[in-house]
């Protein structure tokens, strides 16, 4: 491999210079490009959350307005209908969107701090402080979490930053386990052994050597984190536990479909925020998997 | 190399007895059940401006003691004295200032650079940190760094894997040497690389250390190598030193059994001297678990006697201040015999 570099070094005049003098984002970048399910779900997504992120604009109407006749049909005048007290399904849509991407990013936020910080933790320092963190976390993953939400939304008032705190310190363990054995990979190179040898501070060590090399891994794990809690902010608001009404959000929209009449006769009520889900959900999925090939090392 | 060698004699570091166990864990209820003897009891000086040379086979400890002198590693026992500051009793921040005048130079290239940053951030970095330079010098400094290690300007912006071994090694060094250190262990720099880069890595040292006044600790199992940027010698085995001396002197008056098989294993290019007088040693190396009893290489050693099995021998000296020391008494008093007679 060496003896390649060397000839490229004479024929380019310049080492490998035709691909790698671009920075290493522009290699993601140009790798993740090479998957097409990834660039769609990247679109999509993008498209959605502009929708989401402008509701108020895009809106025809205020989401808790009443506006027109109950369990209307879709109709010219409201596109995808009205509810069973007549608020525009359309507008309340865009604004759900909005609340369940908000508790979906928060919670991943939330739970990536805390998992980024317990596994450098316990993968840096080791020995009593990896012991205690591990078996914790051990724990929290083997809990039934759905229990322990219900539990935890039956004892805080049910709200959408109670939700978001609820997931956010549920999430955590596997971005924990992912970045200790990172850590624990990247004590061992010589270049931190270098670093601890020019005596450089924990701080630089933990921060910006250590870090860094960890990020693409935890990006890739955060997108599925992401749809998960997704996933579970429309669970628990359709059991009543999230968003509270009259708050619209993606999960409690569904609530209605509880009802068997409006699960067979009124199908603009839930197919609507269900294939929503389902759309933001596989799109995040592939945007992670094309993620994870784009910052594999080993991909050309 | 060898100028003046009797009066600039001054010792920068004095290791005493150094030891280093890692502990095996086993059992159902993690416990020590024993321990890997990796260094056992090391004496021996690195004198200002020289270049000492540590070989032996692979597990031997060589590695060890030149993690333990920079600081990777706590050693076990033993006490590591520079310039009559012993290291391993300073608390972390007394200890700061010396860190900088020890450094490492380690032997996977590929490894020993921050892949996420370019050239420049990671030459920047420690001198900024310890202020070794400022802001608006850093720039230069780092310039004079590259000229030094002989890559040219261009390749600050770069990152680590845009370079071949044999130029990250001299990133590497050009790391080592960016914070003024005095002392660098270099951790067999050349056995990942091509042997066409190895000499040009070698003669950089080479060059560098006489240019700098370094003092270098060159730790290595290829002979050349380390016989080529050598002034003196240490020969390792099982975790003690068994012999140590000047390199002229030790290659061609080697007296430790261990020592000639070693000397005697390499390949000689010219096929009709090749296997003449060639020491090939039997058995397999003891276990740094359970080490051999007395001295350890007897059950290896063609001239053992019950003597070795049981006592383990010091260090004496061949001549009257040759300095050259080597720890088999038999061999010693044989030859001394012979002479005699």
């Amino acid at each position: 491999m060496k003896k390649e570099k060397e000839k490229n070094l004479t024929e380019h005049g310049m080492p490998g210079k035709d691909i790698t003098s671009e920075s290493y984002l522009q290699t993601v970048f140009r790798r993740f490009k090479k998957h097409k399910l990834g660039m769609v779900s990247l679109v999509v997504f993008i498209v959605l959350g502009l929708a989401a992120l402008f509701a108020p604009v895009l809106a025809p109407y205020d989401p808790n307005e009443i506006a027109g006749s109950f369990s209307g049909a879709p109709c010219r005048e409201f596109l995808l209908g009205t509810d069973q007290i007549g608020r525009d399904v359309l507008s309340r849509l865009l604004y759900a969107m909005r609340i369940s991407l908000l508790v979906g990013i928060m919670a991943t936020l939330i739970s990536t701090v805390i998992g980024v910080v317990l596994g450098l933790v316990a993968g840096y320092f080791g020995g009593a402080a990896d012991m205690v963190i591990m078996r914790f976390t051990d724990m929290v993953m083997s809990f039934p979490y759905i229990l322990l939400v219900l539990v935890a939304a039956a004892i805080f008032k049910p709200g959408l930053w109670s939700i978001i705190l609820i997931l956010g310190f549920v999430d955590w363990p596997g971005i924990a386990r992912l970045v200790r054995g990172n850590v624990l990979n990247l004590r061992e190179t010589n270049f931190i052994k270098g670093n601890l040898v020019a005596g450089m501070s924990l701080k630089h060590i933990l921060f910006s050597e250590i870090l860094p090399n960890t990020v693409a891994p935890i990006l890739v794990y955060a997108t599925s984190v992401l749809a998960l809690s997704m996933l579970d902010e429309a669970a628990l608001s359709f059991l009543g536990m999230g968003v509270q009404p009259p708050t619209a959000s993606l999960g409690n929209m569904l609530n209605g479909a509880e009802s068997l009449t409006v699960l067979t006769k009124q199908p603009w009520l839930w197919v609507p925020p269900g294939l929503l889900i389902v759309i933001l959900v596989m799109a995040i999925n592939f945007i992670g998997d094309a993620l994870r090939d784009a910052v594999d090392p080993n991909s050309k | 190399m060898n100028h003046n060698k009797s009066e600039e004699k001054i010792p920068l570091l004095r290791i005493e007895n150094l030891k280093k166990y890692y502990p095996i864990k086993g059992g159902i209820i993690t416990h020590t059940t024993g321990y890997v003897k990796a260094v056992d009891g090391v004496s021996f000086q690195i004198y200002q401006g020289e270049t000492l040379g540590l070989v032996g086979e692979s597990g031997c400890g060589k590695s060890t003691i030149g993690r333990q002198l920079v600081g990777l590693e706590k050693p076990t026992d033993g006490t590591v004295y520079y310039k009559d500051h012993d290291l391993g009793r300073m608390n972390r921040k007394d200890v700061k200032p010396f860190r900088t005048k020890l450094q490492m130079v380690f032997q996977d290239p590929y490894s020993s650079l921050n892949p996420r940053k370019h050239i420049y951030e990671i030459l920047a970095q420690p001198m900024l940190y310890h202020g070794i330079s400022t802001k608006d010098s850093v720039e230069k400094d780092i310039l004079n760094l590259l000229d030094m290690v002989g890559l040219p300007r261009s390749v600050l912006g770069r990152y680590p894997h845009e370079f071949s071994g044999g130029q990250r090694q001299r990133i590497g060094i050009a790391k080592a040497l960016s914070l003024n250190p005095e002392f660098i262990v270099c951790d067999e720099p050349v056995s990942a690389l091509d042997v066409s880069i190895q000499a040009q890595i070698l003669n950089l040292l080479r060059s560098l250390q006489k240019e700098l006044g370094l003092t270098l600790l060159f730790v290595g199992h290829g002979l050349g190598a380390v016989n080529y940027v050598s002034d003196r010698i240490a020969v390792m085995y099982l975790g003690k030193i068994v012999e140590m001396g000047e390199a002229k002197e030790l290659f061609r008056n080697p007296v430790h059994p261990y020592t000639k098989a070693l000397l005697s294993a390499v390949p000689v290019p010219d096929p009709d001297e090749r296997e003449e007088g060639k020491k090939i040693l039997m058995g397999e190396v003891g276990s740094s678990i359970d080490p051999p009893s007395g001295c350890r290489f007897h059950p290896r050693c063609p001239y053992a006697t019950e003597i070795c099995r049981q006592r383990e021998p010091g260090m004496q000296e061949t001549a009257p201040g040759s300095g050259h020391l080597a720890a088999c008494p038999i061999v010693m008093t044989e030859e001394s015999r012979r002479e005699e007679a």
